[in-house]
């Protein structure tokens, strides 16, 4: 589904991913762990295509589209979607006129037609109970005003209602309390199936408790330097990083 | 390039949609200002000697002013010699559609105004000005029914004279300021409203104006007299055909709501604002001023501000009845090199009087937004109350948006509350939208839409469904 072949990116002349392999296929969960400032959210500012970042080598092709020459809109509608670690408020647009906005645009691209108010308010209740959210959420602007909890429920919401082949979840746990997470973790893992997959960032292992990964790589200094099972998560949780440094410094 | 920099660098490429000029024959004024200028303005019209005689004591006054220059605006000084103060289609004075020359009915089209079907679908009664005069009026017969005058000013003047002889000039007076004196001195024509006694007028009244006629300066004049316990809703909107020079347009609304009586009046202004250069477009100077005369009268302004090079406007309220209220809901979109400094002025001088003003500034490309707002409260306004709200929006990093707001409180139980927000729409928050697959142009339109909601609801519906495609044409290609 996803092919990263030696991709190098930077920011400002800065560079930050120094030559990234990833192959992602459908029916998978990777994560993504690493120290901070190793890349990890350069990586899925990339994938999704934030145009302050300058890619100078390498290719991401996602189901045979190399979506480098995409606009980020487009690769959305190709189905990427990338949960943000924060997300943004925009006062004056309701979630229900956003989502609506944003679904309609995703069913244009695969040339279907819109839904009916009646099915989408339907879908809309049904996604937002999945990750407990209440009904008057949907009149509220989007994100404004919402806690870090319910603007990481909202970012798997509009998951839920997009369902895109391959998902990003960027740091979704940081911020979140016990009950938010398992909320969160539930989501994910009642929308998985063998056509998606799931790319999972983050710096703790607690959430891979939850949202159990197929293959777990750990990222440093722009590189992926140690690629394992879900066994490789736990020992991050058990020494930390410092083995990983210590064991890649000298190629850095 | 950075992404800013094409964001800005990109409002250049929408030109204005409806630039055109339809072919219409006309009877223009010779070019230049004189008394003999305003002479032949009113022999043309054909109007009695005492509105003559006004005209001619304005243009003495006007001579006297100097043009104003406190507004924070950056314009070409006006040749007032160089403009043609009067210009009228040749035919004229219909009795039905049908007799419309195809030119104009063309015009309308565009514009997607079509009259016909207004007529048959909207339930809106048009009194349609191109130019300067009023071509065709639809629905008087059943306005008249219930005693509701809707005519052009130029007819008001031989039909009602004492109406218009009494209220003329009432409200914003000859020498009130430097435009509305010119105004008084040339007007060409505009609508003229009546609401009996009683009257809750039962279809919204529209007017369509468009500017049609080479260096033919506008000097519209609209007055609307609302008597006791009586309701009435205005539109006014318009737009105009692309040209070179720019255009002066100076025009008075003076609205007078009796005891218990309701005033709303609604603009959508989308003048030509110039090209990408910021040449051309027409300069708007308007004087808008409604007195609420009787107790518990209540008058209504909302705008939607798209349009001109130049704008220079505050509608404004002069609450004189105890309870009175006065109310002014504003959108205004600057782009490219558009300037606008506008607002409102709420002069507080009954009892328990009331006054709330919403002001929505949007700024993009190279442009300048300012809001100018008064509020006063005088000596005997015991126990009024006023709110404002003033928010700005930019977009991109290149424009300016300015809040001037003045309060002379001179009552001591006066409760006055003042709230201003900037925002900006950045790239982190377009970035966001198309995550999620919603291109810039449509996320502009969503967040602007949002922005302006609590204006945009003050308008009637039809009209509101064409403002908010205006604020979205408006602002096309100002991202991305």
């Amino acid at each position: 589904m996803l092919q990263i072949k030696n991709l190098h990116a930077q920011i400002e002349g800065k560079p930050i991913l120094k030559g990234i392999n990833l192959e992602i296929n459908a029916g998978t969960v990777h994560a993504i762990m690493g120290p901070n400032g190793s890349g990890k959210s350069t990586l899925s500012s990339v994938i999704a295509g934030r145009e302050e970042y300058e890619v100078t080598e390498g290719e991401i092709w996602f189901n045979g589209v190399n979506i480098l020459e995409l606009e980020p809109e487009e690769r959305a509608r190709e189905g990427l979607f990338l949960a943000f670690q924060y997300p943004i408020e925009i006062p004056g647009v309701s979630n229900a006129n956003f989502i609506k906005m944003a679904v309609n645009e995703v069913r244009k691209h695969k040339g279907l037609e819109s839904l009916s108010a009646t099915d989408f308010l339907k879908l809309m209740r049904e996604k937002a109970a999945l990750v407990g959210l209440k009904d008057d959420f949907l009149k509220r602007s989007v994100n404004a005003g919402f806690s870090g909890g319910e603007k990481k429920r909202n970012e798997i919401f509009q998951l839920a209602m997009l369902d895109p082949k391959l998902s990003i979840l960027d740091e979704t746990d940081s911020g979140l309390d016990i009950d938010a997470l398992r909320t969160v973790a539930e989501g994910v893992n009642a929308l998985k199936n063998s056509e998606n997959a799931f790319l999972v960032i983050t710096h703790y292992q607690r959430l891979l408790d939850y949202i159990v990964p197929d293959v777990v790589h750990v990222l440093y200094d722009g590189r992926i330097v140690e690629t394992g099972d879900k066994d490789l998560a736990l020992k991050l949780e058990d020494q930390g990083y410092d083995w990983v440094i210590e064991k890649h410094k000298q190629e850095a | 390039m950075s992404k800013d920099q094409e964001l800005l660098d990109s409002i250049t490429s929408q030109e204005y949609q409806w630039g055109f000029e339809s072919n219409i024959d006309q009877d223009i004024a010779a070019i230049g200002l004189s008394e003999d200028t305003v002479r032949f303005i009113s022999k043309k019209k054909n109007e009695p000697e005492w509105l003559l005689e006004w005209r001619l004591k304005a243009f003495e006054i006007w001579k006297t002013m100097p043009e104003p220059h406190w507004q924070n605006l950056d314009y070409a000084p006006v040749d007032f010699q160089s403009i043609s103060y009067y210009a009228e289609p040749k035919k004229k004075t219909l009795n039905s559609l049908d007799e419309l020359d195809p030119e104009i009915k063309a015009t309308y089209d565009k514009l997607g105004i079509p009259l016909e079907e207004q007529k048959l679908l909207a339930g809106v009664a048009v009194d349609a000005v191109l130019d300067s005069v009023s071509v065709v009026t639809t629905y008087k017969e059943r306005l008249a029914q219930d005693g509701i005058i809707f005519c052009s000013l130029s007819e008001a003047v031989h039909e009602h004279p004492e109406l218009v002889k009494k209220y003329l000039g009432s409200v914003v007076p000859v020498a009130d300021n430097y435009f509305s004196a010119l105004n008084c001195a040339v007007f060409s024509d505009g609508s003229f409203v009546y609401i009996p006694k009683g009257v809750r007028c039962p279809m919204e009244l529209s007017t369509y104006f468009r500017i049609n006629a080479k260096n033919t300066g506008q000097f519209e004049r609209t007055l609307i007299i609302a008597d006791d316990r009586s309701y009435v809703s205005y539109l006014e909107g318009c737009t105009a055909p692309q040209r070179d020079e720019n255009q002066l347009h100076a025009a008075v609304v003076e609205l007078v709501a009796m005891e218990h009586a309701e005033i709303k009046y609604s603009t959508v202004q989308n003048w030509f604002p110039g090209d990408k250069e910021g040449k051309g477009g027409i300069y708007n100077f308007v004087t808008k001023r409604g007195a609420c005369l009787g107790n518990h009268s209540k008058i209504s302004w909302t705008q939607v501000e798209t349009g001109s090079a130049v704008t220079w406007k505050y509608p404004s309220c002069i609450l004189k009845g105890d309870y009175s209220v006065g109310e002014f809901y504003s959108v205004a979109v600057t782009n490219n090199f558009q300037q606008a400094d506008t607002g409102t002025k709420m002069i507080h001088t009954g009892k328990h009087t009331r006054s709330r003003i919403v002001s929505k500034g949007i700024s993009a490309g190279k442009s300048q937004n300012s809001y100018r707002g008064l509020v006063r409260v005088n000596k005997r306004a015991e126990g009024a109350r006023n709110f404002s709200q003033c928010d700005s929006l930019l977009l991109g990093d290149r424009c300016g948006a300015h809040t001037f707001p003045y309060f002379e409180i001179q009552n001591n139980s006066a409760n006055v509350e003042h709230e201003a927000t900037t925002s900006k729409i950045g790239e982190d928050i377009l970035f966001y939208f198309r995550q999620r697959g919603i291109g810039e142009e449509d996320a502009v339109a969503m967040i602007v839409n949002g922005y302006a909601k609590e204006v945009l609801d003050q308008l009637p519906m039809e009209f509101a469904v064409e403002a908010k495609k205006l604020l979205a044409i408006s602002l096309e290609g100002s991202v991305g």
